[in-house]
This record gives C-alpha cells, sequence and structure tokens, in this order.
C-alpha cells in the first residue's frame, strides 16, 4: 500500500458513490436497530428499485438524535426523516429529487447547532462494515503519512502539541503518556483500547465502535508506531454484541486491505489487534484491572506504580487509552496538532462526545468543542426539560462524578471547571434531572451501584460502600438522625482518601456533591421525614407530583 | 509419565464442545484464554455447569478454584440455567431515573419471584444489567436478549403475560 492505491482505492469508492444520484444513509445503530431499521433500509431498497431512480441505500452508524429514530439522511439534500417506519419507504423514494416528507420531519430544532464533529465525522455518511468508505473520506491518510514521512518522535511531538487528554475520564495526557510508553525499553510493547465503557448512561463508545471502527483501529496503528508496540488489544464489553460484530468485521476488512498484520503499507512496521470481551465489571474500566482481564483473571485493580507504561500486560509495556481518544488521533495526524489546539479552552483542547439522556426533550449522542456551557448543551442542543418540569441537576461523570444544580449551568465544560464544581467529565455521559428525582436516592443508586462493583480487594472500599449504603438507605426511610449525616460525610473522606484505585477513591462524589448543592433535601429527609421528591420511602402518601 | 496431563476428551459427543474446543484451540490453549472460552461455553450453553467448567480448566491446565474465581467475579456469567425466556431490565442511571425501578417491580409482582430467579416451571428468567448503551430512549427492557426501548409497565406486564399463558 502506497499513497498511490490508497488514493486509487478513494477514487474507486468514489466511482461507485458517483453511479447513484441520490443516498439514502439508514441509521443502523442499536438504538435505531432495535426500531427494525434494518427492514427500513431494505424495504427502501426495494422501493427505489421498482421505479427505477438511481438509488444507493446505505446502512450507517449511530446519527445522534436517537429519540428520533430510526433516522434516515438523504444525500446529497441532507434531509433528514425520523421516526420512520417501513410503510414510509415508498414515500422517502417519490421525495428524492423533490420536497422532503413533511411529516417524517425529526423536529430537531437546534439539537445540530454548535455541534462540531471531528470523532463522528463519518456519522452517517459512511457504511461501518466496508473499510474502502472509510477511505474514500480520508481514512487511513494519517497511518500512511505516519509510517511514510515521520519518526515516532514526530508523532508524539504533534499528539502533544494537540494538548490531546484521556477522554476515558481522568484527562491525563495523551502526548506524555505515549511518550512515557515509547521511552520505556522493551522488546514487547501492547497498545490496549478501554472500550469497558461501564458507566450506566453513557454510550459514546459503543457509538464510535458501531460507527466508525476502522477510525480507531487506525488510531490504535499510529499509537503502535510511535510507541514501538506490535500487538493491540480492543477490550469491549459484552453487552454491545453489535460494537462487537462490527469490530471483527473491521479488523477482518483492515487486514484484507493491509492496514494491520505484517509490513503494513511496504514498510517494517507490523501491527495486529485482537479483540477481548469484557464480562461485566465495572472495576475493570481501570487500566490495571482491564490488564488482569485481559489476563484471564479477575478484574482486581493492583497498587501503582509501576505504572502500565512501565509494566503492564503481562509485564511489558503497555500503553492503555479510552475508545474516544485513538478516535481524535487520526484526524490530528491528518490536520497536525495546532489545528486540534484551536479549539478549545486553554487547557482541555479539542471536542468531546457526550451522551445526553434523562429528562431532556432531545436524547441522544453529541459532539461540542470543550468550552461549551451547560447550558447551551442542555437547553439549546438538548432542547430543555419536556412536560413543563423544572431542571434540577445533571450528572455527569457518572458513579464517579456529581450532580451539579441550576446555578453552575453556565460552567464552561472542562477537564478543570468540573472537577472545581464537583464533578467530573468521565467518559461523557450526561444525564439530565428534573424535578421529580429526588438527590438522595439518585446519590444511593450510585452508592448501591458503587457497592455491587466493588471488586473487594481494598477493605475501604469494600466496607466503606456498604455503610454508606446503608446510611443512605436510612435517610431516604427517614429514620435517620443527624449524627448519621456526620458520620457519612467522615466516610465519604475516609473512603476517599484510603482506596486502592478509582472506583473507591470516586466512589464518594456522588454524595459529596449533591451534599454540597442539594444538603436541604437531606436535611428534609432527616428532620421532617419528608421526601420533597415524594420518591422515598419516608413519604410515600405525599404525592407532590400528581 | 508426561509432564502434562493429556488434554481431555470432549465432555460429549454434543456438537457445541467443538465450538468451545475451537475457542481454546485458537487461543493455542494458553491460561489467559480462560475468560475467552468461559465466554464461549456461555454463549453455546446458556451458563457455566460444574462439568463444563472442569473440562475447560483441564484443558487450560488452571487450578479449579481461579476459573471458579472468575467465574462468580463477573455478573456476566452464570451458573445456573436461564429459564425458557429471560427478561432483562436495564438498571443503567439514564433508565433509573427514567423509571426502571418500577419496571422491576412489576416484572416482579407478575412473575412472582425476584430479580436474579426463574421462575418454578423454569419458563421465564428475570434480571436486571447494567446499562445496554440505548440511554437515549431510556428505560429499556431486553425480552430475549431482544431490546425494546421507552418501556412502560403495561407492555411490560402484556409480554409477560404472552409467555406465561403460552
Amino acid at each position: 500500500m502506497n499513497v498511490e492505491e490508497l488514493q486509487q482505492i478513494a477514487a474507486q469508492a468514489q466511482e461507485e458513490r458517483d453511479k447513484f444520484d441520490y443516498e439514502v444513509n439508514v441509521c443502523m445503530g442499536t438504538s435505531c436497530l432495535s426500531q427494525h431499521s434494518d427492514r427500513i433500509r431494505d424495504a427502501i431498497a426495494k422501493e427505489a428499485e421498482s421505479c427505477g431512480k438511481k438509488c444507493h441505500v446505505r446502512r450507517t452508524g449511530c446519527m445522534g438524535p436517537c429519540a428520533a429514530g430510526p433516522m434516515v439522511l438523504v444525500e446529497p439534500a441532507g434531509t433528514q426523516y425520523g421516526h420512520v417506519r417501513e410503510g414510509d419507504a415508498k414515500d422517502i423514494v417519490s421525495a428524492l429529487g423533490g420536497d422532503p416528507v413533511a411529516r417524517l420531519d425529526p423536529r430537531l430544532g437546534s439539537y445540530f447547532e454548535g455541534q462540531h464533529f471531528v470523532v463522528l465525522e463519518n456519522v452517517g455518511h459512511i457504511d461501518p462494515e466496508k473499510v474502502d468508505e472509510y477511505v474514500a473520506r480520508g481514512g487511513y491518510e494519517a497511518l500512511l503519512k505516519v509510517l511514510t514521512e515521520m519518526t515516532p518522535a514526530q508523532v508524539i511531538e504533534q499528539i502533544s502539541k494537540s494538548g490531546l487528554r484521556g477522554r476515558g475520564g481522568g484527562g491525563y495526557p495523551t502526548g506524555l503518556k505515549w511518550d512515557t510508553v515509547a521511552k520505556v525499553k522493551g522488546a514487547q510493547k501492547y497498545v490496549i483500547c478501554n472500550g469497558d465503557e461501564g458507566d450506566p448512561g453513557a454510550f459514546m463508545d459503543r457509538s464510535v465502535l458501531e460507527s466508525d471502527p476502522q477510525r480507531v483501529i487506525e488510531g490504535m496503528a499510529i499509537a503502535a508506531y510511535a510507541i514501538g508496540a506490535t500487538k493491540g488489544y480492543v477490550y469491549v464489553r459484552a453487552e454491545y454484541p453489535l460494537a462487537v460484530q462490527r469490530l471483527t468485521v473491521a479488523l477482518r476488512e483492515a487486514r484484507r486491505r493491509g492496514f494491520l498484520g505484517n509490513a503494513i503499507c511496504e514498510t517494517t512496521f507490523s501491527f495486529d489487534i485482537d479483540i477481548r470481551l469484557g464480562a461485566g465489571a465495572f472495576v475493570c474500566g481501570e487500566e490495571t484491572a482491564l490488564i488482569a482481564s485481559i489476563e484471564g483473571k479477575r478484574g482486581t485493580p493492583r497498587p501503582r506504580p509501576p505504572y502500565p507504561a512501565v509494566s503492564g500486560l503481562w509485564g511489558d509495556p503497555t500503553l492503555i487509552n479510552n475508545v474516544e481518544t485513538f478516535a481524535n488521533v487520526p484526524p490530528i495526524i491528518r490536520h497536525g496538532g495546532e489545528w486540534f489546539s484551536s479549539m478549545g479552552t486553554a487547557r482541555s483542547k479539542g471536542t468531546k462526545v457526550f451522551a445526553l439522556t434523562g429528562k431532556i426533550q432531545r436524547t441522544g449522542l453529541v459532539e461540542v468543542p470543550m468550552g461549551m456551557t451547560l447550558r447551551q448543551i442542555i437547553f439549546g442542543i438538548g432542547g430543555g426539560v419536556p412536560d413543563g418540569r423544572k431542571f434540577k441537576a445533571v450528572q455527569t461523570g457518572g458513579p464517579s462524578g456529581g450532580c451539579l444544580p441550576e446555578e453552575h449551568l453556565d460552567l464552561s465544560i472542562s477537564y478543570d471547571a468540573l472537577i472545581s464544581a464537583g464533578s467530573m467529565m468521565g467518559s461523557g455521559g450526561m444525564i439530565v434531572m428534573d424535578d421529580t428525582s429526588c438527590m438522595v436516592s439518585v446519590a444511593r443508586f450510585f452508592m448501591e451501584f458503587c457497592m455491587t462493583e466493588s471488586c473487594g480487594k481494598c477493605v475501604p472500599c469494600r466496607a466503606g460502600t456498604v455503610q454508606m449504603y446503608n446510611l443512605l438507605t436510612k435517610i431516604c426511610k427517614g429514620e435517620a438522625t443527624r449524627r448519621d449525616l456526620d458520620q457519612l460525610t467522615e466516610l465519604c473522606e475516609v473512603v476517599g482518601a484510603t482506596s486502592l484505585c478509582g472506583l473507591g477513591q470516586t466512589a464518594p462524589n456522588p454524595v459529596l456533591s449533591t451534599l454540597r448543592y442539594f444538603r436541604h433535601e437531606y436535611l428534609a429527609h432527616i428532620d421532617e421525614k419528608r421526601c420533597p421528591a415524594g420518591v422515598c420511602e419516608c413519604s410515600p402518601a405525599v404525592e407532590v407530583h400528581a | 509419565m508426561p509432564l502434562y496431563a493429556e488434554r481431555p476428551p470432549l465432555p460429549s459427543e454434543d456438537k457445541r464442545w467443538r465450538i468451545v474446543n475451537g475457542t481454546m484451540r485458537k487461543h493455542g490453549y494458553s491460561r489467559n484464554a480462560l475468560i475467552e472460552t468461559l465466554h464461549t461455553v456461555q454463549s453455546s450453553f446458556g451458563y457455566l455447569d460444574e462439568p463444563a467448567i472442569k473440562f475447560v480448566v483441564r484443558s487450560l491446565r488452571v487450578p479449579l478454584s481461579q476459573a471458579y474465581g472468575v467465574v462468580t467475579f463477573y455478573h456476566f456469567f452464570s451458573l445456573k440455567p436461564p429459564g425458557k425466556h429471560t427478561c432483562t431490565v436495564c438498571t443503567g442511571t439514564a433508565c433509573y431515573i427514567k423509571g426502571a425501578q418500577k419496571l422491576v417491580a412489576e416484572a416482579e409482582k407478575r412473575l412472582h419471584i425476584r430479580t436474579g430467579e426463574t421462575t418454578p416451571d423454569g419458563e421465564v428468567s428475570l434480571a436486571t444489567v447494567r446499562c445496554v448503551g440505548d440511554c437515549g430512549r431510556a428505560p429499556v427492557v431486553l425480552f430475549d436478549g431482544e431490546l425494546s426501548a421507552q418501556m412502560e409497565a403495561p407492555r411490560l406486564a402484556a409480554q409477560l403475560e404472552r409467555w406465561t399463558t403460552q
């Protein structure tokens, strides 16, 4: 493979496209597929054939606005249809080249306003199982550029210059991580892609793997070249069968085209990737636990140092990055680190993909530049809280994050701003709650999660989460005293300070942030034995919201 | 005496054992293929029973204790056979906010069992899962692995009714 051949593949794919007058892209991500979007695609294809229109019907990955699914995107007009049913195929096809079908308007309002696609740039435009379509949109240009024009040090320099930080939640500078692994001496090194999206309520990694798996593969290959690795693993949750299937096909396709395997693109660089399935353990998102799981063991973390960069998989130097982090790499190489660092805030560069869910008008996947305010995302893109309810809080960062109240809606999103507000970026789940949610029971929900997901290795986490859960239950039942609240606060500090890994260290965060912003709700449960939202056991008879 | 014991024969004529063996062969009978192999057993047989685990540990030369530790550590693995049908309620955060607890309560009430159990006639198993990633259309329930989103208690009850009266 050289530049000419790459261009030839792209040209061929383009030629294939030019044969058609129209493209009908049908979303076949998990969400739309569960509403039988495969049958919709078949119906449209059949219809187009029977009326003789030159129309290419394509399966694509998630287009974002899941609540309006199944989604269909018609090119070149750029018309979007929502809530499409099989019976709508005829109307969609006959509207090609004319006025769009008005009744299928997804009514997305300002959903796409302010969004900026870097990671999701191909979404809705390529078939995730066809490598050539990815190449036609500039795919693997970056890998080829890296292999033929750049030294590993130059690659790391570009990544460092871009200011990219880990998208899994921690926000560790990616360039620095790569540099560390590159400098460690070792005959065998590994690249691991962390797709163990354990945060319940987040689905960015699932969507990226389902919609554009080649992008992740390319990012991993570039990383492997930069640090000197020859073997990679993608660790995906078994709960995401479609992502696993798409990734399996993508790996086979990439090998067929020679982007993986021996002597990639006629260079001395060799690299291949295997898939490892997770088995439903949240703690495996922690890097040392993930490594143990790949080794076939119980996924328990171990103390660091040594960091995986020095001693990781089977004791060899290992680079672990999140799916979204790798997905950002090809565009950075293509456009240069400076291009990437021109987006975002001073210390958080680029864009971030969020999964916008909960009590919000327009749910779905969004990608926005860092620095956008929570208000813009929730009320602009998401359309605010439905049913005339009042916004109460937004939860970010999953079980490690916190709930932010209305006063913080004008906070511009960056790693540091979220942490100083008592939450964190996390992997990108953003769950909106209205006034029907009780913040104490939300805290209890997360504590129950951490309690059952605690691996049991260290005492503070194993025992502390149980005690905190019991205290929160007591508060919810209206049986707690002020002393219990003090004890809860103290336990939060102890568990946070003394736990072995991130799970335990951050487990108190949902409690701490709700205590900080919604202390009055805790006090209502304790002093008045009353749940202001009317959801807890202590006030079953009080229906505040009829 | 060979240094290592021979690999055990397949437990029965059942063709599914060949699939299991295939996974182990693909990984060169390496010890770190334990989780991958258990995944294959579970997807082929629906659960992991004692003969299956023993067959896997002897083939991979892993201590039985380690395999038992792994099986009980990960939520995905089950030591009990599932019912003819499974109803899995997602209890991720988005589903929780949209009232997944009510769905769990409804299913428990209809089936007269608790989460994690199977009805005495072996017809329906009730389980929960931590997020299947369709949070945009929460709450979500999986009926026999098929995703149904924006679920409501009456719809859930109707589906369970269809299963139990068949």
